[in-house]
């Protein structure tokens, strides 16, 4: 899929001519909301493309034959599936298998929740664990735990399809050969003991904040005093470290209360979507920012950001700044709020007035106000931002710098420079790595990989056979966290008791299994050692606090203490820019690269670009003029020396002069779905350039084609006439809090010749909340784990053939070189007068009594008249054998949710509103006699989604919550003037920017 | 043989039947051909057929291909969902049209110019609904349930669902396959007769003994089948409307900008009879060479025809105007903006080359000159073919490409089996063609027959002496 | 000229039309009749690895269907026992019967049971036993007189049809719940008594009838 066709001689007339672009949106009248530059240039792009890649003369079959898009398809079929099932085979003669000791707490048909949690860089969010008889199938966020507050995320909801991932390292691995367990910890141990005192033994591990790790760790130390442990961890926010010891000299970290936020300056943070603690922000700024009636009081929030994020999405003011312009500006801005830092003019990229207007609002605002610095931001601009709030007098009320919830503090950067300098001079001869994967992930400019070849002994324990674990001498498969036991703390320093959910599946050990063993006793299990360690620390019933940490997720009283702090001055450089900048930020999906071989990350379009199955270097159209590329062409960005050849996509809303590229692709080792995926951006980094630095780009012949599943979902800028996006500020709508005048544009008359039908039961709908929505795209994962919906790999994306019954549409209003964002969740609409039903010829779709417009996949015979007839397009159809039909033939198999049909080759599906849990409560309530409650029916969109902005409930209960969000005026239905009723509603999308700005603007 | 000695001199004729024609001559023009052993025939009939065979097999091998991976073959998609099949579908069905139309509407109106062209036309008829009806089947997504259509007693207590157009389609078409059949076989009868009389091998009158059913040409079995066929007639002559008017429901029903359209059933109708006619043209230009069969398929016929072509194809154009009124009328975004789309959008050059096709390509026909001229027909009758496939891409695929949400708007691109697929069913429907000019006579002599009776010698039109004149001019 | 065929041919003819009439009619009867009965493997008892006698344990000893069948009141399946269930009594009764070996085995080496299936419904099927011994459907109803079963058959075809012919008008089947696990018990031999009883069980247990007939209700 890497290889690059061939250049294309008439791509100088493609590329978009923007002047025309300008103009053509400057003569429309009204917003004008415009979905994508391809089509709003009306290129040939993408029929190309297709062309391209799928000559007429070869059928789509024959492109995805190759070994690795066979895999990609889950092993989608080609063989006979469709003749085998003409007949009527007679039906096979199925066993029935009970248990031999039926476990108490089983009762076979239903599902048990462990509470557990998932960690991210060492931060752990809480998650409650679905296990049909010890099989796992699906994540929900913890309620209790506060980095979830009962959310996810895109990737934790991916998880499970990690844990049966086949290509997860399985063995034993040495000299090229599969060796046994035991040989592993005798060979470790002999190694260890060879060294006196353990002089010359180095541990590396990722990002620990595990209470027992750590303890494990100080034993070693104990036992061998010479040993030296290192920390790497990509993930790990080392500039926020250093920031916090340029303020306050102490290893603390910020925690933000963005309940009592009135006004949030993001110095370049994706709060909402990224970093520690991101799903609790996110909750809490929804919370603060939700407008069902027009007297709310909404927050305000001005977003410096280089490249558009989710968080951008859901901004009132969005400033797109280079990375060395969003140092200048906070510069700036400490400076006019009385912080003495490096001294810095504004740049110009941010205007005078909103500058001006921000440091008024913050100043009105004070304590209620807080400033937060990104993660890939600079050191100094976090001791700006932290400076900041102090001045604010922020601290204590919005933000607390609480204690490090790190087992041992450190600047990841600092530990690997240091390991590779010991590991060149010799000093170290046996290496042991847990988890990391440095040969992909190390600094660039290290030469980690070429060090570690001076190493007689190193020992890598990982989830797969990496990069890395090929490197070193000896490999041993870790198990998936949801196969041990063992602990981490959250962003806030809560631990949280992570139990197994089942058997390690690929004979994989845990880390603390590994230490265990060095430390002389290989048969200690992790419970054991978890148990034991937590036994220490608590005085009084045990088994009682045991019971109820683990039944909990979460150990009370484990927070990290506030740290009283006070902010000097901040000296410390700018970083200086460039007229070209490149910005390294981790994928939003397979983040630094360790879940890169999750397929349903990999074709998850990502937020904002859609870009599916790669990564690209995201530049703005004004840049892309300069450079003279378009989307397609194939850039080498060098930087220091060191250069990296990607394809470009021009993305709206990036900083001028910026290229942003995500991190966490051109695996070598990590599996048959992401082998080969995209371009290594690694080679970048290096101890200098942690993030951001200037840049020279320079365009090569050559074209990569990305698949976006927007380019080929184009707009004319008509959408203004359609009304699909509706959007207005806050004071618009509180001059019209009944009626705001944005909401409902179009006039048009009721009439229906039948009467409308008479729902006595239950009555389902959904409101989808604009105003909080960031499109994170966490539901969609969430929908796709809920509903068995398989992937189709990247040719048939291209062919608009994607299955995601729930996708994210996203719109733009304004002008290309500024726009503002608007994230649209498409569920099926579940229309009361639905157009697919009269139109099925067997009656496949048909109406239900409860108003759910059900499709009867076991019915259908393939004449997908009905996705003609859908307005909203969200019907998928099943071209080919997408789905594993046979669950003997891939363990993936075991993460398929056993209350959905796995649907078969040439039928339709589309979004059911979770039908299984509708029928779960309803027999459940039949059961008992009783009504469902409201919340007892929690579609997986709706529990995924870290801000709420998604509402499910019953429209015959009165005082159900989404009852409430449906009589809100903010209130519409999509295209109701065709009079379909949906069930599903949108709330208009409410901004509240500085009333200053609106009257400049 | 006697073919080859009565090719030249050719003087063409206006008349419904050509001078001097008796009913013996007749007999030896149509009848002689099909009953010649397998060594006198022609060759260019064994290369025809030959080449025909080889893109049935191309067929088979597609509907294998098909059935062993899914519709997944074909460049459909979401939004597309439908696309080259059904366009081949409705082009086929239309075709099929004008067979019915001649035999059934023409003799009910009494046209004495029908008889010597409605044999072949309803055989063509037959085959391209045979093309046509498959096509629904194999684009379902499960085709091996596609029975599930039909009202059947069955184990699941359900019933299909009789509000889908989907499911009259399936009424309409095989309804009005039998009719033609059985219509087709009841005129043939008589001809069969007098083939087993002329037979010059048991095997042939044993043959053609059997089909015809033991016919003896008695006067009372002349009587019955004159009624039996004149209600056959009367019975289908409906279906002549309905059949492409339901086919037209499929997309007139759905509320989708630029199929949820009133003027549907009437326009489709008017493009099915359009492209029926020249595809009738098509064939009967180079059957009456080959067969030498000037006088019998005479510029009268071939006038006719082309007349209606260019009055269907105008009622089409008017079509194409209405549709852009309405949409302007209507003003309704959605529709306004799938007009622009059509004229000016991605896939506008589809829509002016079917204005090139199907408007600028038969306006000649509004002169005598091109009307009797048979290569020009036979031209334009091919350009308006292309046409009408291009009408239904412009309204299947462009409309399906760009709806209501812009969010959800794609693109289409053909792949190699949808092209396969369809000249597949273009060497299906040759090879029975040149089946059936071989064993069965292409020209219904009986009728003929009597129109030698009636019209043999008497001139319709005092202007035909000066015609003949001019034609003999011509050719000197 | 000479004549092509006998006489006889007449009749012929006559014959192939009516004889392809009657086949015709056979061919359809047949393949309906195959359809309805194809693969069900209808009263074909299924012999088991372990012979286990339904009708020694239910009417010898007494055994009520919960025993076994623990889950069918709370759970989709009503679950087939644990090893752990038949030890309970034949850790103690019929040590060394040899049919019991199966179980020992079972228990001593921890390897299950693999039963064979009697009843198998298709997999895009969500049958869910509780809710229907909650709102009065016996036991019987659908399964037969297990308790007269040595070996276990099906008695019911379980087609589509099968099953909406109740929930198409479950008065005519419904019985209190109390009798649900009642083998013996008899329905009124009045259909109009049994349709009384019925209406009254439906307004009784709050079954919405509208919701028995809808897709959703059995396929997900």
């Amino acid at each position: 899929m890497l290889d690059v066709p061939p250049m294309n001689p008439h791509d100088e007339e493609e590329r978009p001519d923007f002047a025309a672009l300008r103009e053509k949106l400057a003569s429309k009248q009204g917003p004008a909301y415009w979905r994508s530059l391809g089509e709003l240039a009306e290129t040939e792009e993408f029929r190309e493309f297709l062309t391209k890649e799928f000559p007429r003369q070869a059928a789509p079959l024959q492109n995805g034959l190759d070994r690795r898009d066979f895999l990609k398809l889950l092993g989608a079929s080609m063989a006979l599936a469709g003749l085998t099932a003409c007949a009527r085979p007679p039906l096979p003669e199925e066993k029935i298998v009970p248990y031999v000791r039926g476990p108490a707490e089983v009762t076979p048909g239903k599902p048990l929740f462990y509470a557990t949690a998932v960690t991210y860089g060492g931060f752990a969010e809480g998650v409650l664990a679905e296990s049909h008889q010890g099989r796992p199938t699906k994540l929900e966020g913890n309620p209790d735990h506060p980095a979830s507050r009962g959310a996810t995320s895109a990737a934790t909801q991916a998880e499970v399809l990690s844990l049966y991932d086949p290509d997860r390292s399985s063995a034993v691995r040495s000299g090229g050969q599969e060796r046994s367990w035991d040989e592993f910890v005798d060979a470790v141990q002999a190694a260890v003991q060879a060294l006196p005192g353990g002089q010359g033994l180095a541990v590396l591990t990722e990002h620990v904040t595990s209470p027992t790790l750590a303890d494990q760790l100080r034993r070693l130390q104990a036992a061998f005093p010479q040993a030296a442990w290192y920390q790497w961890d990509p993930l790990h926010p080392d500039n926020e470290v250093v920031g916090m010891r340029l303020a306050f000299g102490a290893d603390v970290r910020p925690v933000y209360d963005l309940t009592r936020a009135d006004v949030i300056v993001s110095l370049g943070a994706d709060f909402l979507d990224r970093g520690p603690g991101r799903l609790a922000y996110a909750r809490d700024f929804a919370q603060r920012r939700r407008a069902l009636t027009a007297d709310t009081a909404m927050n305000r929030l001005y977003q410096l950001e280089s490249s558009p994020s989710p968080t951008g999405v859901v901004a009132d003011h969005r400033l797109a700044l280079k990375p060395s312009d969003i140092a200048a500006a906070a510069a700036a801005l400490a400076s006019r709020l009385g912080v003495n830092g490096p001294a810095a003019t504004a740049p110009s990229a941010l205007p005078s007035a909103v500058l001006d207007a921000m440091v008024a609002d913050l100043q009105a605002a004070g304590g209620n106000a807080v400033v937060i610095a990104g993660q890939e931001q600079p050191p100094v601009v976090h001791a700006l931002a932290a400076a900041v709030n102090a001045a604010l007098g922020a601290v204590g009320n919005t933000v607390t710098y609480v204690q490090s919830p790190s087992a041992r503090p450190a600047v990841h950067a600092e530990e690997i420079a240091a390991l590779t300098a010991a590991m060149r001079s010799g000093q170290v001869r046996t290496l042991l790595v847990l988890g990391a994967n440095p040969v992909y992930t190390a600094p660039a400019d290290l030469g980690f990989a070429e060090a570690l070849r001076s190493v007689p002994f190193s020992a890598h324990v990982g989830l797969y056979y990496d990069e890395t674990g090929r490197a070193c001498t000896w490999h041993a498969p870790q198990a998936h966290f949801l196969e041990t036991w063992g602990d981490a703390r959250a962003f806030d320093g809560t631990a949280t008791i992570q139990q197994p959910l089942i058997l390690p599946f690929y004979g994989g050990k845990s880390h603390h299994e590994v230490l265990e063993a060095l430390l002389g006793d290989p048969e200690a299990t992790a419970y054991d050692v978890v148990r034991s360690y937590w036994q220490g620390r608590y005085a009084g019933d045990f088994e009682a606090f045991w019971r109820e940490s683990v039944f909990r997720g979460t150990v009370s009283d484990t927070a990290a203490p506030a740290v009283p702090v006070s902010a000097g001055a901040v000296n410390a450089e700018l970083p200086q820019g460039g007229d070209l900048e490149v910005a390294l930020v981790y994928d939003s999906a397979v983040l630094d690269g360790r879940l890169a071989n999750n397929g349903w990350l990999q074709e998850l379009p990502r937020p904002i670009t859609k870009l599916t199955w790669d990564n690209a270097a995201l530049v703005s159209p004004r840049t892309a003029e300069r450079l003279g590329v378009d989307t397609g062409r194939v850039v080498t960005i060098t930087v220091g020396g060191r250069s990296v050849d990607a394809p470009v996509l021009v993305q709206p809303g990036q900083a001028e002069g910026a290229l942003t590229l995500a991190l966490g692709y051109g695996r070598t080792a990590a599996g048959s779905v992401a082998d080969g995926v995209g371009v290594d951006a690694y080679p970048l980094r290096s101890t200098a350039v942690s993030f951001s630095a200037p840049a020279t780009v320079s365009a090569t012949g050559r074209r990569h084609q990305l698949v976006v599943t927007q380019e080929h979902h184009a707009l004319e800028g008509t959408g203004e006439a359609r009304h699909i996006v509706r959007a207005g500020t806050l004071a618009e709508y509180r001059e019209h809090p009944d009626h705001p005048g944005f909401v409902h544009p179009v006039a048009h008359h009721e009439a229906d010749l039948y009467p409308d039908f008479a729902y006595e039961g239950y009555k389902w709908g959904m409101v989808i909340d604009q105003t909080v929505c960031t499109g994170c795209s966490a539901c969609v994962v969430a929908c796709q784990a809920e509903n068995n919906i398989p992937i189709v790999g990247k040719e048939q994306v291209a062919r608009n053939r994607e299955m995601h019954w729930l996708r994210v549409d996203n719109y733009y209003g304004g002008s290309i070189d500024d726009p503002t964002f608007y994230a649209q969740p498409m569920p099926c609409q579940q229309c009361e007068k639905a157009p697919c039903e009269p139109v099925c010829p067997v009656g496949a779709t048909v109406h239900d009594s409860e108003g759910l417009n059900v499709m009867v996949y076991n019915r259908c015979v393939g004449t997908r008249y009905c996705s003609n007839n859908c307005p909203y397009k969200v019907r998928r159809f099943n071209y080919l054998q997408f789905a594993q039909l046979d669950t003997n033939a891939t363990p993936l198999s075991l993460a398929n949710n056993p209350d959905v049909t796995v649907r078969s080759r040439g039928v339709m599906e589309k979004c059911t509103y979770c039908t299984q849990r509708i029928s779960k409560a309803r027999i459940e309530a039949a059961n008992e006699d009783r009504r469902i409650a409201d919340f007892e029916v929690v579609t997986a969109c709706q529990a995924a989604c870290p801000t709420q902005a998604i509402v499910f409930g019953d429209l015959n209960l009165a005082g159900s919550v989404v009852n409430q969000f449906k009589s809100s005026p903010l209130n519409y239905t999509l295209l109701e003037e065709l009079q379909t009723h949906p069930r599903t509603s949108y709330l208009a999308k409410v901004t509240n920017p500085n009333p200053a700005l609106e009257r400049s603007a | 043989m006697a073919v080859a000695a009565r090719r030249r001199p050719l003087v063409e004729t206006n008349r419904v039947i050509g001078p001097g024609q008796s009913f013996g001559k007749i007999d030896d023009t149509v009848l002689t051909p099909v009953l010649l052993g397998v060594q006198q025939t022609p060759r260019w009939w064994w290369i025809g057929f030959g080449i025909s065979l080889m893109f049935l097999g191309l067929y088979l091998v597609s509907i294998v291909v098909l059935l062993t991976n899914g519709v997944g073959i074909f460049g459909n998609n979401i939004p597309v969902a439908w696309a080259m099949p059904i366009i081949n579908f409705v082009w086929w069905i239309g075709i099929g049209h004008a067979g019915t139309l001649i035999s059934a509407a023409l003799l009910l109106f009494r046209q004495p110019w029908r008889t010597t062209i409605n044999r072949f036309a309803e055989a063509m008829t037959i085959f391209a609904v045979v093309c046509a009806g498959l096509y629904p089947i194999l684009h379902l997504g499960r085709p091996w349930v596609f029975y599930w259509l039909l009202p059947y007693p069955n184990t699941f207590g359900l019933f299909p669902q009789f509000r889908s157009p989907l499911d009259w389609d399936l009424f309409a078409i095989s309804t009005y396959a039998s009719v033609s059949v059985l219509f087709w076989f009841i005129g043939l009868i008589p001809d069969l007769a007098s083939l087993r009389d002329r037979a010059p091998t048991a095997f042939q009158r044993l043959l053609y003994g059997v089909l015809c059913l033991g016919w003896t040409g008695s006067a009372k079995e002349w009587q019955r089948y004159q009624r039996a066929y004149l209600l056959l007639a009367a019975l289908s002559f409906p279906l002549v409307l309905s059949v492409h008017s339901i086919i037209a429901m499929d997309f007139a029903v759905a509320q989708l900008p630029g199929w949820n359209n009133t003027i549907m059933p009437p326009y489709f109708v008017a493009g099915a009879v359009f492209a029926g006619f020249a595809m009738v043209l098509i064939l009967a230009v180079p059957l009456r060479r080959a067969f030498g069969l000037e006088h019998l398929i005479t510029m009268r016929h071939l006038d006719n025809s082309a007349k209606l072509m260019l009055a269907t194809g105008m009622i089409v154009v008017y079509g194409y105007l209405i549709e852009i009124f309405i949409a302007w009328y209507s003003g309704v975004e959605f529709e306004r903006y799938m007009i622009w789309n059509r004229l000016f959008g991605d896939h506008a050059i589809f829509f002016w080359a079917l204005i090139l096709c199907n408007f600028v390509a038969i306006q000649p026909l509004w002169f005598r000159r091109v009307r009797q001229s048979p290569l020009a027909l036979f031209v334009i009758s091919l350009i308006v073919s292309v046409g009408m496939w291009l009408e239904r891409f412009v309204i299947i695929v462009v409309s399906l490409t760009k709806d209501f949400l812009p969010s959800s708007w794609g693109d289409y691109i053909s792949t190699f089996w949808d092209w396969a697929l369809y000249i597949g069913s273009l060497g299906l429907f040759s090879t029975l063609f040149f089946l059936f000019i071989r064993l069965l006579p292409s020209i219904a002599t009986a009728e003929t027959k009597e129109t030698v009776h009636h019209y043999g010698h008497e001139k319709l039109d005092p202007m035909e002496d000066v015609r003949e004149q001019y034609y003999a001019e011509v050719k000197a | 000229m000479p004549q092509l065929f006998p006489p006889t041919a007449n009749t012929l003819v006559r014959w192939t039309i009516f004889g392809g009439g009657v086949f015709a009619v056979l061919l359809v009867t047949s393949l309906v009749y195959l359809a309805r009965t194809n693969n069900n493997r209808l009263l074909v008892p299924v012999s088991q690895p372990v012979d286990f006698p339904h009708n020694t344990h239910v009417v010898d000893v007494g055994l009520d269907c919960r025993y076994c069948h623990s889950t069918v009141e709370t759970s989709n399946t009503a679950s087939v026992p644990s090893t752990e269930t038949c030890m309970t009594c034949h850790s103690q009764i019929r040590t060394n019967t040899p049919q019991l070996q199966a179980v020992f085995e079972s228990w001593e080496t921890g390897q299950p049971i693999a039963w064979n299936r009697v009843h198998d419904l298709a997999d895009f099927v969500y049958f869910d036993h509780s809710v229907h011994v909650n709102n009065g459907v016996g036991c019987s109803s659908c399964h037969g007189r297990v308790d007269q079963m040595r070996t276990v058959f099906k008695t019911e075809a379980m087609t589509m049809g099968w099953c909406l012919e109740c929930h198409r008008d479950p008065a005519t089947q419904l019985r209190p719940v109390s009798e649900v696990f009642n083998m013996e018990y008899k329905p009124p031999a009045d259909p109009e008594r049994q349709r009384a009883l019925g209406e009254q069980l439906i307004a009784a247990y709050h079954i919405d009838t509208d919701r028995l007939i809808q897709c959703s209700t059995c396929h997900r």
